[in-house]
C-alpha cells in the first residue's frame, strides 16, 4: 500500500536543532547558583559502612551539604527493590557512599577528600563461576542466584530434549563467552535537580524512561509522616506541596532529549541524588559524570558464559538444543531478569527446533552492576546460535546458507515459548543479502520461502 | 586573573579566566556557548572541537589563555544571517545527526577539512573525522553528508 | 599473509517489553490555525521517534509533516509512555499515537460534515482539504474547520490514544510466555581480510537485510542498520571493559581504553536493505529495528575468520592476539 507521508524519508523532526546546536541536553542547561555534585566511592568491593564523618568536608568553604545513607528517606529502589542510592552496606567497589554539593567542582572534590569513612571489610566474590557455589561469599543477604519466580534459573522447556538427542545423528557442541560492553554514549549521564518556588521539584534528566525514574526517585525520596528530614527552610514549602503519601506530585521530570542511551540510561541514581541534594540546600543542583566515573562505575552490558549441545540430523535438520547460559549480574540485578528470560526464550535463534531445553541463571558478584545495552539477552544468543550453525554446517560438510535456509521458521512456526510466529521472513532477508552480495543461491534454496506456512 | 581577549564567532570577547581554565570551560561556564560539548576532557572523543584561527582543536585540552588574540568559531558562528552553512543543509539533508550530541565537534572537523582540502574523496573525509567519535549513526551518512556539501561547494563555484 | 574470508549470520529480535504491560499513551490537538500538536511521553534517545510520529500524524489527518509540533517530554504535560528500550517504542506508542490522531480526526469530520451537509463518512482527507468521496470539487479546507471548531463549535480537537500489551504470563515448567509483540527478521554478509602475522582483521564488506515490516521513515530505518553495525563492528573486533574478566585489573577507563569504531573503521562496502514483511498490530504493520542491528556483525565476522583461516573463536572481541593463539593451537596439532 502506498502512502503520502509514511514511507518518506522526511527531514528528522528535530535535526535543524541538532545542527544549529539549539538542542539543549541537560549540561546546557544553565541556571545561576547550581551547586555541583561530587562523590565518596567506596574504595573495596564488599562491606560495611560503620562510620562516616563528614564534619570537616561540611565546613569547607563553598560546600553547601553532603549527604549519606541515613539522608536517604527509603535507601532501597529498583526493580529488586535493593540498589542502596547511597551505600551503608558496599557491594561494589565505586559504589557512592557521600554526596556532596559545592559552588563548583573542585571545591567537591576537595570537601570528598576530607570526607572519613570506615568500612568493615567484606570477602567479596568476582567470578560469577565461583559465586555460584556453595559457601562463596554472599553479594546479597538472599543469595548470589538471581530467583525466577522462585527458581534459581529460568527454564524452558519444548518438545522432549533427551528423545531429540536420542534421535540426532550427531551432536555438536560450543561453549562461548560474551564480553562485558559499555555503551559509550558520548553524552555521559548528567542530572539537574532545581526546587521550584511553589515547592516543586523538576528535576531535567537523561533517563530512558521518564515515568519510570519518576517513581524510582519518589520511591527513594518517600518521607515518613512528621519527620522533618530535609535540613533548609525550603522544607516546610516543600512538605505543603508534596503528599507523604503520593511523592510523586512533588517531582516533575523534564527530559526527552538524550546524547544517546542504548540501554545505559536507566540508572535512578544520578537524579535521586541531585533531588535530595536540591531540596536539602535550596539551590538546583547538577551532577555531570567524568568520562572515568562513566567508563568505570555506569552500568554495562553483563558478560553471558554459554553452553550449546545441538542433536542434528545428516540431513541438517536441528533437532534438539540444550543451552546453559550464566549472567553475571554485577552488584544489582536491575533489568537483569529480562535480559535473562529474552535470552531463554529464544536461544533457538531464527530457527526452528523441534526440542529445546534452557537453563539460564543470573548470578551476582561484587562487581558493578550490569544492566540493559542495545541487544539484551539477544546479542550474546545470537553470537553463540550464529557460529553453532557453521559449526554444524561444517560437521555435516554442508553449505552455510543450505544449513540456515532448512531450518528457517516459516510463517505458523511457534517458538520454544510457543508463541505463533504470523510474520517470518528470515529466509527473504537472507536471499536479499546474497542477492545484493552477487552470491548465487542454488535452485533448492531460492524455492524456499519463510512467508509461507512449513512444508510437511 | 588574566583576562582572555579574543574573537568568538565574529564578536570580541573578553574574559576574566584562571589560569588553568580549559577553552572549554570558558566557551561553555563564563560564555555559555554550549555547542562544544564535555565529553571526555582528555582529547579523545572529539565533541570539545571547535575552530582556532581555521586550526581544528581539542578545546579539553586547549589553556583558555593560548586563545589570547585569536579567532574562535563554533557551531553558532557557522550560519550567516538568515542561511546555514552548507555543512549545516547537507548534514540536516543527509541525517547525519541522530542524538546530536557528536553533531557539534563534526560539523567543526569537516569544516577544517573542506576549508583544506575542498575535493575530499571518502577516504579524506574518513581520515578528517576520524578524531570525531560517534555512536549512533555509523559514520555512513555523516560521511555522505560532507561529501554532498563539498559536491554542492564545488558546483555552486563552478556555476 | 592476508587471508580473506566470507561469513553469514541470521537474526531474530522480538519487538516489544518482554515483561509487557508497557503502557504508552498520546494525544493529539488541532489548533485554530489547523496546526497540530502531538503529545508524547516517548523519550528520543537519537533514534527519531518524533519524525515517525509526526509522520504518522500527518498521513492520517491528511496534513503535511511540517505542520506537525511534537511537544517534548515532560511527565507534567507528557501522557504517559514507558521505557525507550526492547524495540518497543515505534510499534506501542505508535499505537496510541494512531488512534489518537483517528480520534480527533472523527471530531474534524463531523464538523465538516456539517459544513459540507453530508455525512462524515461520505468525506476523505487529504492535501489538507477534507472533500465529499464523489465529488472532490465540495470540499472545506482542514484550516477552515480547525477555527470553525474551536471558536465557533465549542469543541476542543483533541484525539487520545493509549495502548498497553497485556502482562506476559510465563509458565513455571516451560517458559511458554506471551513475550512480545511481533518478530523482527535480518542477515548479514561479512567479509574480512586477516592477516596471519599480526593478528589484524580488516573489515572489508558488510552486506545486510532486515525486515523492518514497514518503513515508516527509510532514512531513520537506514541509521538505525548503520548505526547497530558499526556497533557490532566494535563488539566483533575491539570493544572490551574487562580485559581480564572477571577480574576488574586493567579495566578500561576512559576512551582512549574503550575502544570504539571511529570513521576509519567503517567498511568502504557498506550496504544495506529493508524488508517489509508486515506485522499484524503494529500501525502500518511496523516491527521495531533498533536493538536487532547490533546482533548481526560479530557472528558473521566470527564466521568469515573461520573461512579465512581455519579457526573457531568462540569469545569475544576477536583481537589480534586471539587470532594469533588460535593460530598456534591449530599449527601445533
Amino acid at each position: 500500500m502506498e502512502y503520502r507521508v509514511v514511507g518518506q524519508r522526511k527531514r528528522r523532526y528535530d535535526g535543524m536543532k541538532h545542527v544549529t546546536a539549539e538542542t539543549r541536553y541537560v549540561d546546557d542547561i544553565f541556571i545561576p547558583g547550581t551547586l555541583q555534585v561530587k562523590v565518596y566511592r567506596s574504595p573495596v568491593a564488599k562491606g560495611k559502612v560503620v562510620k562516616i564523618d563528614c564534619t570537616s568536608a561540611l565546613a569547607m568553604e563553598g560546600v553547601a551539604a553532603v549527604i549519606t545513607y541515613k539522608d536517604v528517606p527509603n535507601n532501597g529502589v529498583g526493580f529488586v527493590p535493593d540498589q542502596q542510592i547511597l551505600a551503608e552496606e558496599v557491594r561494589y567497589k565505586g559504589q557512592p557512599i557521600a554526596a556532596v554539593a559545592a559552588v563548583d567542582e573542585d571545591t567537591a572534590l576537595k570537601a570528598v577528600e576530607r570526607i572519613q569513612v570506615e568500612i568493615e571489610e567484606e570477602e567479596a566474590v568476582f567470578d560469577p563461576l565461583e559465586a555460584m557455589k556453595p559457601g562463596a561469599p554472599k553479594v546479597r543477604p538472599e543469595g548470589n542466584l538471581h530467583m525466577f519466580d522462585g527458581r534459581p534459573y529460568r527454564k524452558v522447556v519444548y518438545g522432549d530434549i533427551e528423545a531429540g538427542f536420542r534421535e540426532a545423528d550427531l551432536i555438536v557442541e560450543g561453549e562461548y563467552f560474551h564480553p562485558c560492553h559499555e555503551h559509550a554514549c558520548l553524552e555521559t549521564h548528567v542530572s539537574l535537580s532545581v526546587p521550584e518556588a511553589n515547592g516543586k521539584l523538576t528535576i531535567y534528566s537523561v533517563a530512558q524512561g521518564l515515568m519510570r525514574n519518576l517513581r524510582l526517585v519518589a520511591s527513594a525520596l518517600e518521607m515518613p509522616e512528621g519527620d522533618l528530614r530535609f535540613l533548609s527552610n525550603w522544607s516546610e514549602r516543600v512538605r505543603n506541596t508534596w503528599k507523604p503519601e503520593n511523592p510523586a506530585s512533588g517531582i516533575n521530570f523534564v527530559g526527552g532529549v538524550i546524547g544517546g542511551g542504548f540501554g545505559g540510561k536507566n540508572d535512578p541514581q544520578l537524579d535521586c541524588v541531585t533531588a535530595l541534594l536540591a531540596l536539602t540546600t535550596g539551590q538546583p543542583v547538577k551532577w555531570r559524570w567524568t568520562r572515568e566515573e562513566e567508563t568505570l562505575y555506569s552500568t554495562y552490558r553483563g558478560p553471558w558464559h554459554m553452553k550449546f549441545k545441538d542433536g542434528v540430523k545428516n540431513d541438517g535438520r536441528i533437532v534438539a538444543r540444550k543451552v546453559t547460559s550464566i549472567r553475571d549480574s554485577g552488584a544489582y540485578s536491575h533489568l537483569g531478569e529480562y535480559v535473562v528470560d529474552k535470552h531463554c526464550f529464544l536461544c533457538s535463534g531464527p530457527y526452528y527446533i523441534p526440542n529445546v531445553y534452557v537453563e539460564g541463571y543470573l548470578v551476582y558478584t561484587n562487581k558493578v552492576p550490569s544492566d540493559a545495552m542495545r541487544g539484551f539477552g539477544i546479542t550474546p544468543s545470537s553470537f553463540a546460535t550464529e557460529v553453532q550453525m557453521n559449526k554444524i554446517a561444517h560437521a555435516l560438510n554442508m553449505d552455510p546458507w543450505k544449513i540456515r535456509f532448512m531450518n528457517a521458521y516459516r510463517k505458523g512456526d511457534k517458538t520454544p515459548t510457543r508463541v505463533n510466529l504470523d510474520s517470518v521472513s528470515v529466509i527473504e532477508c537472507m536471499k536479499a543479502v546474497a542477492e545484493s552480495a552477487g552470491v548465487a543461491l542454488p535452485d533448492e534454496l531460492m524455492a524456499m520461502s519463510s512467508l509461507k506456512g512449513r512444508e510437511l | 586573573m588574566p583576562m582572555l581577549e579574543f574573537k568568538v564567532n565574529g564578536r570580541n570577547c573578553r574574559v576574566e579566566v584562571n589560569g588553568a581554565d580549559s577553552l572549554l570551560e570558558v566557551l561553555r561556564e563564563k560564555l555559555h556557548i554550549t555547542s562544544p560539548k564535555v565529553g571526555c576532557n582528555t582529547g579523545d572523543c572529539g565533541t570539545c572541537s571547535v575552530l582556532i584561527d581555521g586550526k581544528v582543536v581539542r578545546s579539553c585540552l586547549t589553556n583558555a589563555m593560548s586563545a589570547n588574540g585569536k579567532e574562535v568559531i563554533t557551531v553558532e558562528g557557522l550560519a550567516s544571517p538568515g542561511k546555514l552553512h552548507p555543512l549545516q543543509t547537507a548534514f540536516h539533508d543527509n541525517y547525519a545527526a541522530q542524538c546530536g550530541f557528536c553533531t557539534s565537534g563534526m560539523l567543526m572537523a569537516a569544516k577544517a577539512l573542506l576549508d583544506k582540502n575542498p575535493k575530499p574523496t571518502r577516504e579524506d573525509v574518513k581520515e578528517g573525522i576520524s578524531g570525531n567519535l560517534c555512536r549512533c549513526t555509523g559514520y555512513v551518512k555523516i560521511v555522505d553528508a560532507i561529501i554532498s556539501a563539498a559536491d554542492e561547494n564545488s558546483s555552486r563555484e563552478e556555476s | 599473509m592476508k587471508k580473506h574470508g566470507v561469513g553469514i549470520a541470521a537474526v531474530l529480535y522480538p519487538t516489544g517489553f518482554s515483561a509487557g504491560g508497557d503502557s504508552s499513551q498520546a494525544m493529539v490537538k488541532v489548533r485554530p490555525d489547523g496546526s497540530v500538536n502531538l503529545y508524547i511521553g516517548s523519550v528520543d534517545l537519537g533514534q527519531g521517534c518524533k519524525t515517525v510520529f509526526a509522520q504518522m500524524v500527518a498521513e492520517e489527518l491528511g496534513i503535511e509533516y511540517e505542520d506537525i509540533t511534537v511537544i517534548d517530554q515532560d511527565t507534567d504535560t507528557s501522557p504517559l509512555c514507558a521505557i525507550t528500550g526492547a524495540s518497543r517504542v515505534t510499534f506501542t506508542a505508535g499505537i496510541a499515537v494512531v488512534a489518537a490522531a483517528r480520534e480527533v480526526k472523527s471530531l474534524i469530520l463531523e464538523v465538516a460534515a456539517a459544513e459540507l451537509c453530508t455525512a462524515p463518512e461520505a468525506l476523505e482527507m487529504g492535501g489538507g482539504k477534507i472533500h465529499i468521496k464523489d465529488d472532490p470539487a465540495r470540499f472545506v479546507t482542514f484550516q477552515k474547520i480547525a477555527y470553525k471548531a474551536n471558536y465557533q463549535e465549542r469543541k476542543l480537537l483533541v484525539g487520545r490514544g493509549h495502548f498497553m500489551p497485556d502482562p506476559a504470563v510465563i509458565d513455571f515448567e516451560t517458559g511458554a510466555s506471551n513475550h512480545f509483540r511481533t518478530m523482527a527478521w535480518g542477515a548479514m554478509l561479512a567479509e574480512v581480510e586477516v592477516d596471519t602475522d599480526t593478528g589484524q582483521i580488516e573489515v572489508l564488506r558488510l552486506v545486510s537485510a532486515y525486515d523492518v515490516g514497514k518503513a515508516i521513515n527509510p532514512l531513520l530505518v537506514e541509521g538505525q542498520i548503520e548505526g547497530g553495525t558499526i556497533m557490532g563492528v566494535g563488539a566483533a573486533i575491539m570493544e572490551d571493559l574487562y580485559p581480564y574478566y572477571p577480574s576488574t585489573d586493567w579495566q578500561a577507563t576512559n576512551l582512549g581504553t574503550y575502544m570504539i569504531p571511529t570513521a576509519l573503521d567503517v567498511p568502504d562496502n557498506i550496504r544495506s536493505q529493508v524488508v517489509e514483511c508486515p506485522s499484524t498490530g503494529g500501525p502500518y504493520g511496523v516491527k521495531g529495528i533498533g536493538e536487532m542491528t547490533g546482533n548481526s556483525a560479530s557472528p558473521a565476522i566470527v564466521n568469515a575468520i573461520y573461512d579465512a583461516i581455519g579457526v573457531w573463536i568462540n569469545e569475544l572481541p576477536v583481537t589480534p592476539d586471539r587470532i594469533l593463539r588460535a593460530l598456534e593451537s591449530v599449527e601445533s596439532r
